[in-house]
């Protein structure tokens, strides 16, 4: 139970990588927070920072007030479990769970009451004299938790703890993680390169990029007010659209069509001095069918008409794709494509993605008319990846 | 390979109730070429024909090399026996006799073998457990080191490099009195390799000097088997760097450290070149090795001789048998539990 401070944390491998940068986090206690962004940018790092796994090469790490740079990870009673689970191959679940409160000196039936009362939460009791070998991935992804929660420590932290579950199995965990962590009420970072993971988990969520904090806020305010493109693309799934738009005679010129500026719009762009090339964000879900849009809401937004690419029905909704001419350019874009592996597809053009009511007629290869929510439309700077639209 | 072939069809599934003699003969035979253990027949009669004729395929396969081991060390060994129970002295050639066990009476009554006997088991003990010391250290040094990994590595095997009898030398002249370095400056005045404590611990110096690096290679390959994660755990669990080596690194690199106490208790048990060299088993500082080559060579007693080479044989194999019976010793490699 304690609050965890970072402040100005900042991380420096002896081999001159600069892995975390002027981290600012103050976690409340009993929250759960997520760390979260694609592969290499720090989130790990910062993690074993606050386990003191890895040394800070500046700033102050404070846990309920006191600074901590300088302690032991054994000194400063956090608890950790690891994506590989690094159960002790040569003890039994049982001496697992029993090796922190062992190493703390407890008596005999302290450690047999407490050990006991962690395997009953996590349905373990009937495995504690087997060897983790012998368990299932699930299994022995509880026994970490098991050997994590036993001895009450101040916080968690979690390194991609689901990450080696198959799909199922991980949203299933995800669920009992989510209700142990509520039961606990126990302070927790939790570390994921997964979107969905972040979005579901979280108190609130960090987003990281190349070690640097990005934004932090609640899943629901991240999706809906990104700060910048990076977390614009990486919160939400299918992703955001993003196409260039270019600002001339009181319209947007887009590969959506000519899009007039609505007064909200304009305001923002006003505001933050926008440069006259922007990029254009909307989220799929943001799209309905044209012909099911009544004519009062119809007026809030505007239609584009396109050559429907392909259809995915997913039962309650339709996922329709459409090609687009153009693609909006930025170093942050580019990396998102990179690290979701959608790089390596050659597409010069881009690509919007639109989710209607299930019961929209569309069919692929029709010419077929979306309308989009003009109060939802979002615009970013190319060069700086900030977001326009945001309020202050 | 006509006799493997027979068992092999004793095995078919077509004689389900076999006699029991028949049965045993095929077990053992199973289990010994499997290497399976309890690999009985039940196992066997499950076997499809292709599983049959891929194994037929694979004793066809390693059979040449097993005849050539059979025909190297089998032979040797079979031959010391035959001269260990005759008295034959090649001074007096006219002599020989088939006695029976009357040389192993000889050599074990006598107390040049049990003083040689007690060396060896004391050069053995201190020396090993001192390597495992030092070779843990060194292991640990080289695990870690992250700059300069390959010079310090190098550096470390330097002496395991050496031919024995050049590294045994260059010890003898350091001890020898006036013109050695070591001796001048621990010992001056004296012979340390003339009396039987300093030169017992000189000789054990040389040879823990010239295996250390050993036993820190393959105590180095053990460290690679336990994980950064499992460390990194422990820490969080409140385990101190003592704890963590104790509890954790230890327990996991067990077969590593067995594998390694194993090769090198039998290595020193056979020590023969540094004594050769330093002594030459003067002073009450021979070795089994030394006084089986004392008896075999120089006096050219060939069936006392062999009866001390037979004795060393067994007592050798005893070790081996301890530490895979009894610690559960496993071959580098077929350790599976460790891994995981
Ligand atoms: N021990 C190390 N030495 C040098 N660089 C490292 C080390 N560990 C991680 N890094 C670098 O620091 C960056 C962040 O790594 P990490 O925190 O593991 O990322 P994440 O967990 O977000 O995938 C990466 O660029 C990685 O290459
Ligand atoms: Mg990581």
């Amino acid at each position: 139970m304690s609050d965890i401070v970072l402040d100005r944390v900042t991380k420096r491998y002896p081999d001159g990588a600069l892995a975390v940068q002027e981290v600012n986090i103050e976690i409340a206690d009993g929250e759960f927070i997520i760390l979260v962004g694609p592969s290499g940018c720090g989130k790990s790092t910062t993690l074993n920072m606050i386990a003191g796994l890895e040394d800070i090469t500046s700033g102050e790490l404070r846990i309920d007030g006191t600074v901590v740079n300088d302690r032991a990870p054994k000194d400063r009673d956090i608890a950790m479990v690891f994506q590989s689970y690094a159960l002790y191959p040569h003890l039994s679940v049982r001496e697992n769970m029993a090796f922190p409160l062992r190493l703390a000196k407890l008596d005999t039936a302290t450690i047999d009451r407490k050990v006991s009362e962690a395997a009953r939460i996590l349905d373990l009791t009937q495995h504690l004299d087997r060897r983790p070998s012998n368990l299932s991935g699930g299994q022995r992804q509880r026994v970490a938790m098991g050997r994590a929660i036993v001895r009450n420590p101040k916080a968690f932290l979690m390194d991609e703890p689901l990450s080696n579950l198959d799909a199922k199995l991980r949203v299933q965990m995800r669920t009992s993680v989510s209700r142990l962590q509520k039961q606990l009420g126990t302070t927790t970072v939790y570390v994921t390169h997964d979107q969905t993971e972040a979005m579901t988990l979280g108190d609130r969520v960090v987003v990281m990029r190349g070690g640097v904090v990005q934004q932090i806020g609640a899943p629901q305010h991240l999706y809906e007010h990104p700060a910048n493109l990076f977390v614009a693309g990486f919160i939400g799934s299918p992703a955001m659209n993003f196409v260039p738009a270019a600002v001339a005679d009181g319209r947007l010129s887009t590969a959506l069509g000519d899009i007039r500026l609505t007064d909200r719009l304009r305001r923002a762009m006003e505001r933050a001095d926008a440069p006259r090339e922007v990029i254009l964000g909307i989220r799929p879900e943001h799209f309905e069918d044209a012909s099911l849009v009544d004519e009062r809401v119809r007026a809030e937004g505007d239609v584009f008409t396109g050559l429907v690419d392909v259809v995915e029905s997913m039962g309650s909704d339709k996922y329709v794709y459409y090609a687009l001419d153009e693609k909006a350019r930025s170093a942050e874009l580019e990396e998102l494509a990179a690290d979701s592996g959608s790089s390596d597809v050659p597409a010069s053009e881009g690509q919007l993605v639109t989710r209607l009511s299930a019961v929209s007629p569309v069919r692929e290869g029709d010419h077929h008319e979306v309308w989009f929510d003009l109060g939802k439309v979002q615009l970013f700077d190319p060069a700086t990846g900030r977001n326009l639209t945001l309020e202050p | 390979m006509s006799k493997e072939r027979l068992s092999e069809d004793q095995a078919s599934p077509g004689s389900p109730a076999d006699a029991p003699g028949q049965a045993e003969v095929t077990s053992a035979n199973g289990s010994g070429r499997g290497g399976r253990a309890g690999g009985g027949r039940s196992g066997r009669r499950t076997l499809t024909e292709g599983q049959r004729s891929e194994r037929r395929l694979a004793l066809l396969l390693c059979a040449p090399a097993a005849l050539v081991m059979i025909a190297v060390t089998g032979w040797p060994i079979i031959y010391s026996i035959w001269l260990s129970l005759q008295r034959y002295d090649l001074r007096f050639p006219a002599d020989q006799e088939f006695v029976g066990l009357a040389n192993y009476v000889e050599v074990l009554t006598s107390s040049y073998w049990w003083t040689s006997f007690g060396v060896t088991l004391l050069i053995t003990v201190v020396s090993v457990a001192i390597e495992l010391v030092l070779g843990m250290a060194l292991a640990l040094i080289m695990h870690r080191t992250i700059v300069g990994r390959g010079l310090v590595r190098t550096s470390a095997l330097v002496p395991y490099g050496i031919v024995t009898v050049v590294a045994a030398f260059s010890w003898r002249y350091a001890w020898t009195p006036d013109t050695g370095y070591l001796a001048n400056l621990f010992a001056p005045g004296s012979a340390p390799l003339t009396d039987q404590a300093s030169a017992l611990a000189i000789i054990t110096l040389a040879e823990v000097w010239k295996t250390t690096p050993f036993m820190a290679l393959l105590l180095m390959a053990g460290l690679a088997l336990v994980p950064d994660d499992l460390l990194k755990a422990a820490s969080m669990d409140g385990a101190g760097p003592w704890q963590r080596f104790i509890k954790v690194m230890v327990p996991v690199m067990k077969p590593a450290i067995l594998v390694a106490l194993l090769f090198r208790t039998l290595d020193a048990f056979r020590i023969f070149d540094n004594i050769y060299v330093l002594t030459s088993g003067a002073q009450d500082t021979s070795s089994v090795s030394i006084l089986a080559n004392t008896n075999l060579i120089q006096a050219l007693n060939l069936g006392i001789g062999s009866t001390m080479s037979v004795l060393i044989f067994l007592s050798v194999a005893l070790i081996a048998f301890v530490f895979v019976k009894l610690f559960g010793t496993a071959a580098p490699g077929s350790d599976t539990e460790g891994r995981r």
